[in-house]
């Protein structure tokens, strides 16, 4: 035994048993999905069907509908809801308009120290934080700020702090998310497709709509599930960016100290947005090959 | 039937006093009688605990006057920074803090919801002759006679303007709220529920009809009002504001050129087109004072603070670092550059700031005496400003 084999004791033991084993295994991550991520959202989405004592505005338990029935009746409600939805779809639209010819251009024609060059710029923004990239935008766009000085010359003014220019901020915030996938997948599309399209008769944007589309769109999806979800969260953009652009984000960061139940309400738009996009998703089979 | 009598007699007692109220003018706490749980006050002062929690405005709360405290007193001060009043109400209902520095829109909350302590002024010999008149006995820190909070300075919502674009000063508040103004597109607000407040000043001016008497005691139709000019008002906002920074960026950078602002932002701004005004209808303000927690564990440490803070000395360094008018007005005198201080915020014209109502939580009693209607309550007008920007 002195000189023998080496004992390991923990080993052998998990070796004979497979359940304390697996227990090992998911642990740390079981304790963090239920633990932390579950509870914490249940406990948010409980919220939603308490109320508020109108005297002293303190929150009681009990269960209400009303914010609910607030949510879909109050018409400023719904045209928050409405407009925050067609920002979330006009970023994502917008990402993958500026991330499939990028991608293109990057795997398939770039030489490489310009391919890399372009992966490192797409990257960057992402080192610099949140808020500073939102005033960033704010300071290029505000009246006297350095897109009207650039563009006056050629009589362009901006439209001052609006939804289009919210869109433009969230679409700088989240295009890496979009481009990244967007990029790997263009990448593992062998060149010999492109050569066999060719031989077959199909121009450059023939090859594009039947081969190319077809074999990024996985990457599309999960890049889209990001820039679009994270839209819909968002209030920090409209603040600063979108002047008196309201968002839900906007919403539930204003009641979330004034009238907790209603904001935990709120957040149930987007996650009802999202479940219902991941499901058309589903649908056209893409999921499965993400 | 000897309860129906008592209560008949209350309730004619209670008339009277209202109609006393009434008569007697500027003492609006006087006539309006208040429901609040009954919370007794400290009697006598014991040892000092050691520590102090504060929720505080930034600025408020700052080593040069904190370590002179801690050396008297030994307590020790642990400052906790709140960006609004509402994210102050919900910090002071965690009980984990001793004494919070509450505007009055704040403090009414507070006391209505049991979450402060009435106070013994007899503790506070600082708190005497020297405060300003216009910020003793407010209903926002007085209530049914009782004093809740220990003043610390004041400030008003100014009109600000960019007199490049405006030439001279706006007389009327009208720039900011009528669909025809010069400056539609480039007018700021306030992101805050309270500005309904300010609809209602101006509505209160401009259509008496409406028969409001005070800002903060809308019923269900003035608020209405009040709503109605809020929307009208979001067509022509170019930004709403919550943000100092970003107000001042707003104006200072062209997308602003008129809007509600405090003195301490045009300042900052440090730009010589950017002015201030006062106009005709009068405006709304923000009065901060101290209250304390009803379940606080350090009561002597922070009644040795509110002596302390009031300390003209002390209470001008805190108005100063923050920008506005400070309480004790004996601060004024001690230097040239105090009395120019003063000046500027107007901290010794009660002229100026009679036309200021104090920011104040609207509860369903009506502050201006009203019994026969119900008022809207601060949660009817936070559920309503969300309405405001569709």
């Amino acid at each position: 035994m002195a000189t023998g084999t080496k004992s390991r004791p923990i080993s052998s033991f998990l070796l004979r048993n497979p359940r304390i084993r697996l227990i090992g295994l998911l642990a740390f991550p079981m304790t963090w999905i239920i633990g932390v991520y579950i509870v914490s959202l249940f406990l948010l989405l409980i919220t939603a069907f308490w109320y508020v004592d109108p005297f002293s505005s303190l929150v009681r338990p009990g269960f209400t509908l009303d914010n609910f029935i607030d949510v879909f009746t109050v018409p400023a409600y719904l045209s928050t809801s409405i407009r925050t939805l067609f920002i979330a779809l006009a970023v994502t639209f917008l990402c993958i308009l500026f991330a499939v010819p990028l991608g293109l251009y990057m795997a398939k024609i770039a030489r490489p120290w310009v391919r890399n060059l372009l992966a490192v710029a797409i990257t960057l923004p992402l080192w610099a934080g949140y808020l500073v990239k939102i005033i960033a935008m704010r300071l290029v766009f505000t009246e006297q700020g350095f897109f009207n000085w650039a563009m006056a010359p050629f009589g362009i003014k901006g439209p001052g702090f609006s939804v289009p220019i919210v869109i433009l901020t969230l679409t700088y915030l989240w295009f890496p998310y979009m481009a990244l996938p967007v990029f790997t997948a263009m990448r593992q599309i062998p060149h010999n497709l492109f050569d066999a399209s060719s031989d077959l008769g199909a121009r450059g944007f023939m090859t594009i709509y039947r081969v190319v589309i077809p074999l990024i769109i996985p990457a599309i999806i999960a890049g889209s599930v990001f820039t679009f979800s994270l839209s819909l969260g968002d209030y920090l953009a409209a603040r600063f960016t979108g002047g008196a652009t309201q968002m839900i984000g906007s919403l539930i960061a204003a009641n979330i100290n004034l009238n907790p139940p209603v904001a935990a309400a709120f957040s149930m738009i987007p996650i009802a947005f999202v479940v219902i996009y991941l499901m058309v998703a589903r649908r056209t089979g893409s999921l499965e090959r993400m | 039937m000897k309860g129906k009598k008592l209560a008949i007699l209350s309730l004619l007692s209670v008339s009277v006093l209202i109609i006393g109220g009434c008569s007697s003018g500027g003492d609006e706490s006087g006539g309006v009688s208040i429901e609040v749980p009954d919370i007794p006050m400290h009697e006598a002062m014991g040892e000092f605990e050691g520590e102090l929690n504060i929720v505080n405005w930034s600025g408020f709360v700052e080593p040069a006057w904190t370590d002179e405290f801690t050396a008297q007193t030994g307590c020790k001060v642990n400052p906790r920074v709140a960006g609004t009043s509402d994210e102050m109400v919900t910090l002071m209902r965690t009980g984990q803090y001793d004494i919070v520095s509450a505007s009055g829109d704040a403090a009414l909350r507070l006391i209505v919801g049991g979450d402060v302590q009435p106070l013994n002024i007899d503790l506070i010999p600082n708190f005497g002759g020297e405060i300003a008149a216009g910020m003793k006995g407010n209903v926002y820190d007085t209530v049914n006679g009782k004093p809740y909070g220990v003043p610390i300075g004041r400030g008003a919502n100014l009109l600000q303007y960019n007199s490049d674009v405006t030439g001279g000063a706006p007389e009327s508040w009208d720039v900011v709220w009528e669909s025809d103004s010069p400056y539609a597109g480039k007018v700021t607000a306030y992101d805050a529920p309270i500005y309904i407040a300010d609809a209602a000043v101006y509505l209160m001016y401009h259509k008496p009809e409406l028969g409001i008497k005070n800002p903060y005691a809308l019923d269900q139709d003035q608020l209405a009002a009040a709503i109605d000019l809020l929307k009208q008002q979001n067509a022509i906002i170019g930004e709403y504001w919550s943000d100092p920074v970003a107000q001042i960026t707003s104006f200072v950078g062209g997308n602003t050129v008129v809007g509600t602002s405090w003195e301490v932002l045009r300042k900052f701004a440090a730009k010589e087109n950017l002015k201030t005004t006062l106009p005709v209808e009068g405006s709304t303000g923000w009065y901060d004072s101290w209250l304390v927690s009803s379940t606080t564990k350090n009561i002597n440490c922070a009644y040795a603070w509110m002596d302390y803070t009031s300390r003209a000395d002390v209470n001008g360094a805190i108005a100063m670092n923050f920008g506005m008018a400070p309480a004790n007005i004996a601060f004024c005198a001690s230097s040239a550059k105090a009395q120019a201080h003063c000046d500027e915020f107007a901290a010794e014209d009660e002229e100026f700031f009679k036309r200021i109502w104090p920011w104040t939580t609207p509860i369903e009693t009506c502050l201006d005496g009203r019994t026969d209607v119900k008022c809207t309550s601060f949660q009817e007008w936070t559920n309503a400003w969300l309405t405001v920007k569709g």
